[in-house]
């Protein structure tokens, strides 16, 4: 068999040679190692003059606004690193390794995809990125439990995971994996930062009621708020589950009214926040007094996106979020700029979280000199970087989780316009949101060694 | 095999070359050419194409034959790759006992399910299969999260037992294989522009369909098989004649649910991961779909069909405005654009809409399916030929 092998890889062939190839490589699947990949230092190694980068993003199903609105950054992203526009955050990036000519000298092209918010179409559309179109790099996604499962198939693929929007503890917790980083803050520090504020404002003697999302996300949300509130003196009624594909949350939103509970939590996100509030205020929810106090609701993670959906509902709920095109620093203000100039309107702060990312993942690639997985994770291990949108902030070695200041967000009494919904109460300093990489609601994974394939 | 007509080996034959050169019939266009967005030859959706292949040919032996047509097979697909997944865990990364004990656990859910619902016909068989699989959906979804992990999905990880491979130990996830051949391991042949993959984890699930197909080849030529198309004709008759016919529906619901685990098991091998979302209602329509749309009743059919839907889903999701504006880009900006703005609707999200239209024409003018459309081409091209050696057959279905 040997010898023949050397036939297969001529390029100048005839009919006969390829019906011959055909049954060589029919005869080779008896050999499993004359079959390996072919030579290269690691998956998809870029050759010409061009980079692909594969965003696969919610087009469909509960998060598609935000899906919609990554893509719209990562367009943007795209045209920046490729020297188009004004280059956006790139000029206010405190690494200047970026020159607006690609990465590394190739032009950078991108695939997309559809996850469809399921674990499964999301991996099948991430593979066909990587094995069909070359892509080096796979980013995207507005759910954690699709978040770990394309982590996953990363790490086993051996291309870097850039994870955009995902807020679960798990994803750099016991689903942590060393091809993976994760811009976004989680559950935890939504707790940290929303619990004093939510005690300031509403008082440390409450009874919370949860509804939660079933999956990942919602577990870990919960388990969060649950700890940093029960901390500030609040003690806890029940814990609801509800199904990611509900769309209507009155038989669950019924029995808190005989709760003897004073707040809501909704651990709910996207179209199912946006449902779940609106039937908690259709049933008046907001105009009762439980406790001989005025019964409140909490939206824990919060989202500009949500705030438009919900509408009036909205209003003095309390929140976190990861940033908002509010703030005033440079890096938000070029970005808000070159955001608004393109597409006629403020960026969510999805879309900041996969811009940074993308600009992240290229600037790593200058600094290592390379597109190889393993030099990439280690360029970004421990970064410390400034002039993106949130302030100083650090890629931890450890688990690959970004810390940086958390907002604390509240639905406006008189918004302007649409997208004018939410206000900053206060600005959380990095410093107490951060946790020890063996918390124990991280615990039980392991980031195991990066995976460069081939 | 006597039972055979020279038309089934034909077939036989067909689907043995047809699966094996896939590599090479799937990438018709050259690596970097605007038409390769268009190729389909690349290991994921190969495998794609046999392992739901498989599960419309199972399928196609309950409602094709007994015409039960049946809502929940999406459950034992479910099913099976839930097992796969835990042997993966609990024994071992080799595919082999992990096929073995989703086909058997699919097979004995197929039994239950099969038993109780079996015990009406038409219109109300259908429903209660649909109130199981909702049912096998719901309970991995939440009630059973210990053993199904949710919506986050089944998956495996470093400090599973893994009893046989004697555990792993720190560093990277152990991949699936068959006796030291992983499934995730790919030759590329480069001739000239073209770049052919060659998987294994494809060609195992390529010698799993030809194996499913022959023996659901056996089964349509088979008395059972004649008795199952009798109750499709009219059970009520077939019950005057003192006949009871419930067993045989019953052995075929079990051996089409035996199929739907072995493609689920085969899914979970190629990709070590199961979600509840495998089991929804949509799931099952769509193994109708594919099954109606290739051809019910038909060989070859539902295989077709399966490959159509997948390609759709595949290929036409990720058709972006990007991608048509390169496209058109030789055409003045105005007309560019109007054509794009149309497109839009038909590719990248909207293949849905694509392949409804598809469907919709499908089922209008071919009712017969794909496979009817391909018998009037032949016959129309076999007749003018004057081919007399295959005509007679080659005008009959291949039913």
């Amino acid at each position: 068999m040997r010898p023949d092998l050397g036939r297969i890889t001529m390029s100048n062939f005839t009919r006969r040679g390829l019906l011959k190839t055909g049954a060589v490589a029919g005869a080779g699947l008896a050999m499993p190692t004359l079959i390996t990949s072919p030579l290269a230092a690691y998956t998809n190694e870029p050759t010409g003059g061009s980079v692909t980068l594969g965003f696969n993003v919610p087009q469909t199903g509960p998060y598609a606004d935000e899906g919609a609105d990554e893509l719209r950054a990562y367009e943007l992203a795209v045209e920046h690193l490729n020297g188009g526009g004004d280059g956006g955050m790139m000029n206010t990036f405190s690494s200047k390794a970026l020159k607006g000519n690609g990465i590394l000298g190739k032009k950078v092209e991108y695939v997309t995809g559809d996850t469809q918010t399921k674990s499964d179409a999301a991996r099948a559309s991430a593979k066909s990125m990587i094995e069909k179109d070359g892509a080096i790099m796979i980013t995207g996604g507005s759910s954690s439990g699709v978040a770990v499962a394309v982590q996953g198939l990363c790490q086993e693929a051996g291309v870097i995971f850039m994870a955009g929007l995902t807020h679960s503890n798990d994803t750099t917790g016991k689903d942590k994996k060393a091809n993976g980083f994760r811009h976004f803050f989680n559950g935890y520090m939504s707790g940290a930062a929303l619990a004093p504020v939510l005690a300031n404002e509403y008082g440390t003697d409450r009874r919370a009621y949860h509804l939660t999302a079933d999956y990942t996300w919602g577990w870990t949300q919960q388990e969060s708020i649950q700890a940093a509130t029960e901390a500030k003196g609040w003690s806890t009624v029940n814990n609801v589950l509800t199904p990611l594909a509900t769309t209507d949350f009155s038989s669950y939103i019924a029995p808190v009214l005989n709760s003897g509970a004073d707040v809501l939590v909704l651990n709910h996100y996207g179209g199912n926040m946006v449902n779940s509030l609106t039937n908690a205020v259709q049933f008046g929810l907001r105009d009762k007094q439980v406790n001989g106090k005025n019964f409140e609701i909490v939206v824990p993670l919060y989202s500009e996106l949500m705030a438009k959906g919900a509408g009036e509902n909205i209003k003095g709920i309390l929140g976190s979020t990861n940033w908002s095109w509010t703030l005033g620093d440079d890096g938000t203000k070029a970005f808000v700029k070159a955001f608004g100039e393109k597409y006629g309107f403020p960026p969510s702060n999805a879309a900041q979280t996969v811009y940074a990312q993308t600009l992240l993942y290229a600037d790593a690639c200058e600094r290592a000199g390379t597109f190889n997985p393993c030099g990439i994770a280690e360029s970004l291990e421990g970064f410390e970087f400034d002039g993106l949108g949130n302030g100083p902030t650090l890629y931890r070695k450890e688990d690959h989780q970004c810390f940086k200041d958390v907002l604390v967000m509240k639905g406006k009494e008189n918004p302007t316009n649409e997208y004018d919904a939410l206000e900053i109460v206060e600005i959380t300093p990095r410093a107490q949101v951060e946790y020890a990489p063996d918390h124990p609601m991280f615990a039980g994974g392991d980031l195991g060694q990066c995976n460069p394939g081939a | 095999m006597n039972t055979f007509s020279k038309a089934d080996k034909n077939t036989l034959l067909f689907v043995i070359i047809i699966t094996m050169l896939a590599p090479f019939i799937l990438n018709p266009f050259p690596e970097g050419s605007a038409m390769a967005q268009f190729n389909a030859g690349y290991p994921d959706l190969m495998q794609r194409f046999a392992i739901f292949g498989i599960l419309a040919v199972g399928f196609n032996i309950l409602f094709g034959l007994t015409g039960y047509l049946s809502f929940g097979h999406a459950a034992f697909l479910g099913v099976g790759s839930y097992s796969a997944v835990w042997m993966f865990k609990l024994l071992s990364m080799n595919i082999i006992p992990a096929l073995i004990l989703s086909v058997i656990i699919a097979g004995v859910f197929a039994l239950v399910i099969g038993f109780i619902s079996l015990r009406r016909s038409g219109i109300y068989f259908s429903i209660l299969t649909l109130a199981f699989a909702q049912m096998s959906f719901s309970l991995a979804y939440s009630v059973l999260t210990p053993i199904t992990n949710g919506e986050t999905g089944l998956q495996i990880t470093l400090n599973d037992p893994r009893i046989l491979d004697g555990g792993t130990g720190a560093g990277n996830l152990p991949v699936t294989g068959l006796f030291g051949m992983e499934m995730r391991n790919t030759f590329t042949l480069d001739v000239g522009a073209w770049a052919f993959q060659f998987n294994v984890g494809y060609y195992v699930c390529a010698i799993f369909l030809i194996l499913a197909f022959y023996l659901s080849m056996r089964i349509f030529r088979s008395p059972f098989g004649l008795m199952l198309r009798a109750i499709k004709t009219n059970q009520t008759r077939l019950n005057y004649t003192g006949l009871n016919s419930r067993p045989y529906t019953l052995a075929a619901f079990v051996i089409s649910g035996m199929y739907a685990g072995l493609a689920g098991g085969l899914m979970a091998s190629m990709d070590p991961l199961a979600g509840a979302e495998r089991m929804q209602w949509t799931a099952s329509g769509e193994i109708v779909l594919m099954t109606i749309l290739g051809g019910a009743g038909t060989l070859l059919g539902p295989v077709l069909g399966a490959g159509f839907i997948k390609y759709f889903e595949n290929i036409f999701s990720k058709i972006n405005d990007n991608v048509l504006h390169t496209w058109f880009s030789f055409m003045p900006d105005g007309l560019e654009n109007a054509i794009v703005w149309v497109l839009h609707f038909f590719v990248g999200k909207g293949w849905h809409l694509t392949l409804g239209m598809l469907f919709m024409l499908v089922v209008i003018f071919l009712p017969g399916g794909l496979m009817e459309g391909a018998d009037r081409i032949r016959a129309r091209f076999g007749r003018n030929k004057g081919d007399g050696d295959d005509t007679p057959n080659a005008t009959t279905p291949a039913e």
